[in-house]
């Protein structure tokens, strides 16, 4: 798929993401609309998946560890075929599928239960040690914060990633510079988050522009032919990308829209798809 | 019911039980935060290299990677002390295991006071009351090594998580005889009695059969089942004895909160309500000392039992 069908598809998964929020009227569209370029490119370009068989053993699998972005995870999984768009602004409500955090047992596609931080990545790396052992191929994606990785068992993770050679594991840094207190580097400071993982004997990758697909398609190239070591991507990217009342403010993180900022942002995005 | 007085510690059983069945079951993986020697998968580390993994002293990323590993189709055995299982761990062990439902199996050695030596900081009293707040989790705790190998075979057996619990004390075996079967969710009546049921789990099982045939001479004539499936719980078998007996004790060693004695008041006081004494740790820290010297001191032993369902009853 070329950059351009790449990049409508990600228009449509911020459209998805905007009417989940707003359907819900709650959720956190900062943090999804920054990673909607890297969930489109995961799941429209780089995943082994197939939307009619969301189990397929050999699949590769993905886990949101940074989960509380599951209306970005949820909307490429429905504009991808796994379950109807329409279903999004069902989200956070009672009786839906769509759990405020991703649910293994009830969303099709969604390969780990996430959302307390720090988890999803272990549960990542376990997998991907258990297509090592069973003798599988697939490989393992995880989407981390950067808030996130204030938490410890990041890092135990890691360690084990790194101490097992497990190259068949990404990990993939949001590294939008803002969580819900503020700038990440007022808070508590994860950086130089490149050298972190880089100590832990990853290979990184820098991602400069984490919102641009040319760029996002030349590190997951880089990514799939690194061997005897996991990779990690710090792709740097700008919270609320595409909206341009949210992009880069921290206070977007976890509100929904109201009905006229909906409208307006919605109105951005049919702006940005035209063109 | 007893036999010779041979003592093994349910730990041991558990590391020879992991070791057996990885021979026939080779999707068993059993993982470890640096305390292999301790929690006795060494003996399965020893036969199957390639599927123990070390996860160093980490425990929170191990119970992920078990999470994931079972996510891949393996039988993941996550073993460390029940201080860090269901202590330390409880976050993972509730999100990444319990909310999913997933297929890890949680070997927790170094139950309860009988830790000894190692003081309270390791003597974890409360795991069995974190565990039992998990929806869907199973939770086994075995009363001699007999019972403890039938607790891994059934825990592979069945799909789901499962919190097993095993004790550092060598404890004298009792479930050796031609009619132990083992049934998780089943409890086993071990004494018949008339005048006050005993609900004993782990090793309190064996000191509540010694002070109920002491019971005997003093002419109080009690029952004494062995509840080794803590959640979910024999109701039924327990409710049915208290219709009989008229009173409940129960004996763990583990805290009166939340544990055996929280799990049959909950279910008394639902179904057949009647007067319960719990005997445990009574909601205090543990100390150093040796597993007799605190197995005496805390009432725990079969002349603490013993006292204890003395006092209740009369």
């Amino acid at each position: 798929m070329d950059n351009a069908e790449l990049m409508r598809h990600a228009n449509d998964v911020r459209k998805g993401i905007l009417t989940a929020v707003h359907g819900a009227k709650a959720g956190h569209p900062g943090g999804s609309l920054s990673a909607a370029d890297l969930f489109t490119y995961l799941y429209f370009e780089e995943m082994n998946i197939d939307p009619k068989n969301p189990d397929k053993e050999d699949r590769d699998r993905f886990v949101l560890s940074k989960g509380h972005t599951a209306p970005g995870l949820y909307a490429a999984l429905a504009y991808r075929g796994y379950f109807p768009v329409e279903d999004l602004p069902t989200l956070r409500h009672l009786g839906s599928y769509l759990q405020g955090h991703p649910c293994l047992q009830h969303v099709p596609g969604v390969d780990m239960s996430s959302g307390s931080l720090g988890q999803g990545i272990s549960a990542a790396v376990g997998m991907a040690l258990g297509a090592r052992m069973s003798g599988q191929h697939f490989r393992v994606y995880t989407l981390l914060g950067d808030g996130e990785l204030q938490e410890g068992q990041v890092w135990e993770a890691a360690m084990f990633a790194g101490h097992r050679k497990l190259d068949n594991l990404v990990v993939i840094v949001d590294n939008n510079g803002l969580q819900i207190d503020g700038n990440i580097d007022d808070v508590c400071s994860p950086n130089p988050i490149d050298k972190k993982f880089e100590a832990f004997r990853f290979h990184v990758i820098d991602l400069k522009d984490g919102n641009d697909m040319q760029q996002i398609r030349d590190a997951f190239s880089q990514a799939a032919a690194v061997r005897g070591k996991p990779t990690a991507i710090i792709a740097h990217t700008l919270k609320g990308k595409g909206v341009s009342f949210m992009e880069g403010k921290a206070q977007w993180h976890g509100k929904a829209p109201n009905d006229e900022e909906y409208e307006a942002a919605m109105a951005e995005l049919e702006r940005i798809g035209e063109a | 019911m007893m036999s010779d007085g041979k003592k093994i510690a349910t730990r041991e059983a558990y590391g020879n039980a992991l070791a057996e069945f990885g021979e026939t079951q080779p999707r068993l993986v059993v993982l470890d935060a640096d305390l292999a020697a301790a929690t006795k998968t060494g003996v399965f580390q020893k036969k199957f290299p390639d599927r123990h993994i070390d996860c160093g002293i980490a425990e929170a990323n191990m119970m992920g990677i078990a999470a994931g590993l079972s996510l891949t189709g393996m039988i993941p055995v996550a073993s460390t002390f029940a201080m860090f299982a269901a202590g330390r761990a409880f976050e993972q062990v509730r999100n990444s295991i319990g909310y999913p439902h997933l297929n890890v199996k949680i070997g927790a050695t170094h139950a309860g006071i009988t830790v000894g030596e190692d003081g309270a900081t390791h003597q974890c009293n409360e795991d069995i009351a974190l565990m039992r707040t998990i929806p869907g989790m199973t939770i086994l705790n075995p009363s001699d090594a007999v019972e403890a190998r039938a607790c891994v075979k059934a825990a592979l057996e069945m799909t789901g998580p499962v919190y097993m619990r095993f004790g550092r004390a060598a404890v004298p075996v009792i479930n050796d005889g031609p009619d132990y079967r083992f049934r998780i969710g089943k409890g086993q009546i071990l004494k018949e009695g008339t005048d006050v049921t005993i609900v004993a789990t782990g090793l309190l099982v064996s000191s509540a059969l010694e002070a109920a045939q002491k019971l005997e001479a003093e002419g109080i004539c009690a029952e004494v089942i062995n509840i080794c499936t803590i959640k979910p719980l024999d109701v039924d078998l327990i409710v049915q004895s208290a219709r009989k007996t008229k009173r409940v004790v129960t004996a763990e060693e583990h805290s009166v909160i939340g544990g055996l004695g929280g799990a049959v008041c909950e279910a008394l006081s639902e179904n057949e309500p009647v007067p319960v004494y719990r005997i445990g740790i009574r909601d205090v820290f543990g100390e150093s000392g040796s597993a007799s010297a605190l197995l005496k001191k805390y009432r725990l032993d079969a002349d603490g039992v013993l006292e204890q369902v003395r006092e209740f009853v009369k």
